[in-house]
């Protein structure tokens, strides 16, 4: 019942999914901050490759990630857009000069340099979704906190994320719950001709009860936690964890090797872009 | 034998609260003994596990007079963590319990805390798996698994850690009957097997009783009121005096004029000694007068042919035809997961039915939409919690129309009328906080009623409540019913409530409608309640064991018996 | 240990777990206001109320871990620049949980201001400041732009957090500081 277009766990024999959380989670890590700090071309096209090869790796099918892909391509067309019309000329600051390839309209010249580097700023942004879709869709929801606890995260903190994990579907069935009661008594959050302020009151009416029900879960919560023994010892051992293998080894070598290769390779002449027009 | 828990002239009194919750106890529990408490709400019964587990006064502030010693320490010493490695409490939210991503993640979940290595905790948790009978289910998540099985799993993530007592905190409000009964034999496996002491709290006696208990005590306002074993216990008044329901053979039997005596075993009616009482008994049901309730009414409600698939593979509904007659009062009992709830949600309008029809006085409510629908079928959920937005009652009670724009005048005198109808009217400027849990849920039931629906539809009314606030809560629903006329649909695992208060009762089991017949014919029979995982009423054992050969005409004399009484 | 166990302890650490799960869900939930592409999200409030209730940590991860997962599961993205505001918004509301009392059930006009006040001012740091800067350094993003983007998202942010936030910190206030002088009306 829950909702279909969130991103899910599919359990799958193959050698991403083998792998440990840890792994996936450094490489997930690794990725954003790569991603982050770099701008160069030829860096971010080589992300987007291994993204790929690890899409066919893991077996992750088309319907599985169509409908957050399909989102992603439209927030990105309405970027790329807004930036054109806020700003035609970032890529020519940018780059340092300006090809003008054809008039468009009063001060917003097509050029060389703007679709350069908007073709950028999409390829950016793509470099970090497919570790997302391979993290979330690879990644037992099991492995999470344990990952994050192996990494540093206090393990209070990293349990909170298993616990969230736990109650999204719980949290979820309460809201559709809530929603449909509500608007059986004629509170319908979605109807068309509502003033806003009558859209807030009609919204509240749902989180009202949706937020007091789980202020009261979370005593309940708190209390069977502390029946078992939840923080009672600094440290705390994990079921669900993975033992690290030679594979996850290697792994993580690589993707730090390739962190340090990228950040190098970019950095080196004391830009962050990869300049064709210099 | 030394007591492994022992209350000496022990009191409690919650910080926020003006007098003491439990006044002097004195119990003492042995090594291995199976205890039940009961009692209705607010008696203080929960109060004292939570004195042993240590969540007083850690957790729950207040002062403490007198002594408690748990298994050679005092909880109030050791505090929770300490009290964990010898007493498990399973509580009543089986949902809120269940902490652990998968079933195997929650059994190991006190061993993780305690640090354990990754082997030994597997090793721990395939045993304790085995105990509970969850062996197949370690990698399923919460939401796959049903009441029965998330509680099993509670007691097993309570097990693991050796512990020497149990408690349970009502485990069977929130159970079908017949998952309930698996549970009370679980207990009682787990009890003899692994040689734990247990205390049970819950105020539904009959079902408890199900497997043999050492002592029953009897609470009420924070006082001890028996302690005493079972038989002798239900020989007595004390029960009746507290307001918690006696096993119902009991009461006929006591109905019939006749004094039961220890010697016989009532403890259970099937091995109850009844030759004394047959003559009794007998002579008692030919001198009741039979129920006759006619309703020559026309349909409210008509369904036909219904059909709904949430995935188009899998009917969660599969071909369902019933009608109801205005002023009805009708029951839609069957396990969890057999289709009450999607059909409820089918008539409000929640879901689209893959085929079929649903027809209100005569005209097919397709396309109506929700709020429409809104207007005629009222839907009161589970958990008034669930349901209420408003601060200030007569808010709430006035949303449903002041969302439709009815003017603020017309608004307050229908909400006025409405408080009045259901009581509330005092209270009609007070938070909806200050209310009780049967007072917050006539609020919700208020709020419907105000938009003057011609059907209700409640789920679970009276789940977890203990039978006073039953009785209160039905004998409204009751009222309005013969008062006003409406027509009342009730989705309930409570077999008593089906009994007592409906005509009528649809039997649901895996989408299929399998019974549309009176409780008492239902619940007389064996099959169907079997199939359907009712509880068969002990009514229809003493019937039979009476020689009496029509077992639901008994029923329903009883409950007509009741009923006179009740009204008188 | 203990000084750090108070401040994040089983209770703190079940708010933010399914605090988060709350403001995970409610990523679905958004009011339009007409102007395309932006929404008034009700998840804001609840955020500004989990922090004003439980404090600065459990609003800064609640505001992380939300919008990261809630990003990630429904949009399978994460826009980073614009998750660490979020933590900024809970921290700063957080700081001031023991002002606002609600809890022990003073939440009054005296605390909606200074609730209010801070919301304004964090969201402002937030979404004008922090966002717009990160956006800039990390996706080189040209001002105006971001800077635009960030003025939109601090209105919508700060006007939910308003309405939402402070009556939904009013109602369990009153919830929670049970009152005792009530009587029956004929």
């Amino acid at each position: 019942m829950a909702a279909t277009r969130m991103l899910s766990y599919v359990e799958k024999d193959t050698f991403v999914h083998h792998l440990s959380g840890l792994t996936k989670l450094i490489f997930f890590l690794a990725w954003c901050i790569t991603s982050a700090m770099t701008y160069d071309t030829r860096i971010l096209l080589v992300m987007i490759a291994v993204s790929l090869v690890l899409f066919v790796i893991s077996k992750t099918q088309w319907k599985q990630i169509a409908g957050v892909f399909k989102f992603i391509l439209l927030m990105m067309i309405i970027n790329v857009i807004a930036i054109f019309l806020l700003s035609p000329y970032q890529g020519c600051e940018i780059y340092h000069s300006k090809t003008v390839l054809a008039p468009f309209f009063a001060g917003h010249d097509i050029t060389a340099e703007e679709l350069f580097y908007l073709f950028n700023v999409v390829i950016k942004y793509f470099t970090v979704a497919p570790s997302i879709f391979i993290f979330l869709v690879t990644t037992n929801p099991s492995e999470f906190a344990s990952s994050m606890n192996l990494i540093g995260v206090p393990y209070t903190v990293s349990y909170a994320i298993s616990i969230a994990l736990r109650y999204i579907p719980d949290v979820q069935d309460d809201y559709h719950r809530i929603k449909n009661a509500q608007e059986a008594r004629g509170i319908e959050m979605n109807a068309a001709n509502a003033k806003l302020s009558e859209r807030i009151r009609r919204t509240s009416a749902i989180i009202f009860p949706l937020l007091f029900s789980t202020m009261e879960e979370i005593d309940v919560v708190s209390n069977a936690m502390e029946l078992r023994g939840f923080g009672k010892k600094k440290k705390r051992t994990w079921y669900a964890r993975k033992k690290l293998t030679k594979a996850d080894y290697i792994s993580i070598a690589a993707t730090l090797a390739f962190m340090v290769f990228a950040l190098w390779f970019t950095y080196r002449d004391g830009s962050r872009f990869y300049n064709p027009f210099a | 034998m030394d007591p492994i828990i022992s209350f000496k002239d022990f009191s409690f009194q919650y910080r926020q609260q003006k007098s003491p919750t439990l006044k002097n106890i004195t119990l003492n529990v042995y090594p291995g003994e199976k205890i039940l408490i009961t009692g209705p709400s607010g008696c203080g019964k929960s109060t004292i596990v939570h004195c042993i587990n240590g969540l007083i006064p850690s957790s729950f502030e207040g002062t403490i007079t007198g002594d408690l010693t748990v298994d050679g320490v005092k909880p109030k010493d050791e505090g929770v963590f300490g009290m964990s490695k010898k007493v498990g409490t399973v509580l009543q939210d089986t949902d809120g319990q269940f902490i652990g991503l998968t079933v195997a993640e929650d059994l190991a979940f006190a061993l993780e805390n305690d640090a354990v290595e990754q082997d030994e905790m597997k090793e721990r948790v395939d045993k304790v798996a085995d105990i509970v009978d969850m062996k197949h289910f370690l990698h399923h998540s919460p939401s796959e698994l049903s009441g029965g099985q998330k509680q099993r799993v509670s007691m097993g993530g309570v097990l693991v850690d050796d512990v020497k007592i149990l408690l349970f905190d009502e485990p069977l409000a929130n159970l079908d009957p017949a998952t309930g009964k698996k549970t009370i034999e679980l207990i009682d496996r787990i009890c003899h097997d692994e040689h734990v002491t247990v205390i049970i709290v819950e105020h539904r006696l009959e079902d408890v009783l199900w497997r043999d208990v050492d002592r029953i005590v009897v609470m009420e306002d924070g006082q001890i009121k028996a302690d005493e074993d079972p038989d002798h216990l239900l020989c007595t008044d004390v029960l009746q005096k507290t307001g918690v329901r006696e096993p119902l053979y009991v009461t006929a039997i006591k109905h019939a004029g006749a004094v039961i005596d220890p010697g016989d075993k009532p403890q259970h009616i099937e091995t109850m000694n009844i030759a004394p009482y047959r003559e009794k008994v007998r002579s008692w049901f030919e001198s009741t007068k039979p129920k006759v309730r006619e309703n020559s009414n026309e349909n409210a409600l008509e369904v036909k042919n219904l059909t709904f698939s949430y995935d188009g593979v899998e009917d969660v509904l599969s071909n369902v035809s019933f009608a109801v007659k205005r002023g009805e009062m009708l029951s839609i009992v069957g396990k969890n997961g057999a289709g009450k709830s999607t059909l409820s949600g089918l008539i409000c309008g929640f879901n689209k039915p893959t085929s079929g029809q649903i027809l209100l006085d005569g005209k097919d409510i397709s396309p109506l939409t929700i709020k429409q629908r809104g207007e005629k079928i009222g839907l009161v959920m589970q958990s008034p919690n669930q349901m209420i937005s408003k601060p200030m009652i007569s808010e709430e009670v006035g949303l449903g129309l002041a969302v439709r724009g009815v003017e603020p005048d017309k608004i307050k005198e229908a909400v006025n009328d409405t408080l009045k109808i259901c009581g509330l009217y005092p209270m009609r400027n007070w938070p909806v906080s200050a209310l009780s849990f049967g007072q917050k849920k006539r609020v919700c039931i208020a709020s419907i009623l105000a938009m003057k629906p011609k059907i209700l539809i409640l789920d679970e009314p009276t789940a977890g409540q203990d039978f006073r606030h039953y009785t209160e809560i039905m004998e409204f629903l009751k009222k309005l019913n013969r008062e006003m006329g409406l027509t009342i649909l009730m989705i309930t695992h409570d077999m008593h409530l089906m009994l007592e208060y409906t005509d009528r009762a649809l039997v649901l089991c895996e989408g299929h409608l399998l019974a549309d017949d009176t409780p008492a014919r239902i619940l007389t029979n064996d099959e169907l309640s079997e199939k359907a995982c009712l509880k068969k009423t002990s009514l229809y054992d003493l019937a039979m064991k009476c020689g009496i050969d029509s077992p639901s005409e008994f029923v329903d004399r009883f409950i007509a018996f009741e009923n006179e009484r009740k009204e008188a | 240990m203990d000084k750090k166990k108070s401040k994040f302890g089983i209770r703190e650490v079940v708010a933010t777990g399914i605090g988060t799960a709350l403001f995970v869900v409610l990523t679905e939930v958004q009011i339009p206001i007409g102007i395309p592409n932006t929404a008034l999200q009700p998840r804001m409030a609840v955020l500004a109320f989990l922090s004003a209730v439980f404090g600065p940590l459990v609003g800064a991860i609640i505001g992380l871990l939300g919008h990261a997962l809630g990003d990630a599961l429904f949009y399978g993205s994460v826009w980073w620049s614009w998750v660490f505001p979020e933590a900024i918004v809970g921290i700063a509301i957080g700081a001031c949980a023991k002002k606002l009392k609600v809890r022990a059930g003073g939440f009054g006009r005296k605390e909606a201001v200074l609730f209010n006040v801070v919301q304004i001012v964090s969201n402002a740091v937030a979404w004008i400041l922090v966002a717009p800067v990160l956006d800039i350094l990390v996706y080189a993003e040209p001002a105006n732009k971001v800077f635009l983007q960030g003025v939109f998202a601090w209105l919508g942010n700060i006007l939910i957090i308003a309405i939402l936030g402070t009556l939904l910190l009013l109602a369990y206030s009153k919830i929670a500081g049970k009152s005792s002088s009530l009587e029956m009306e004929d």
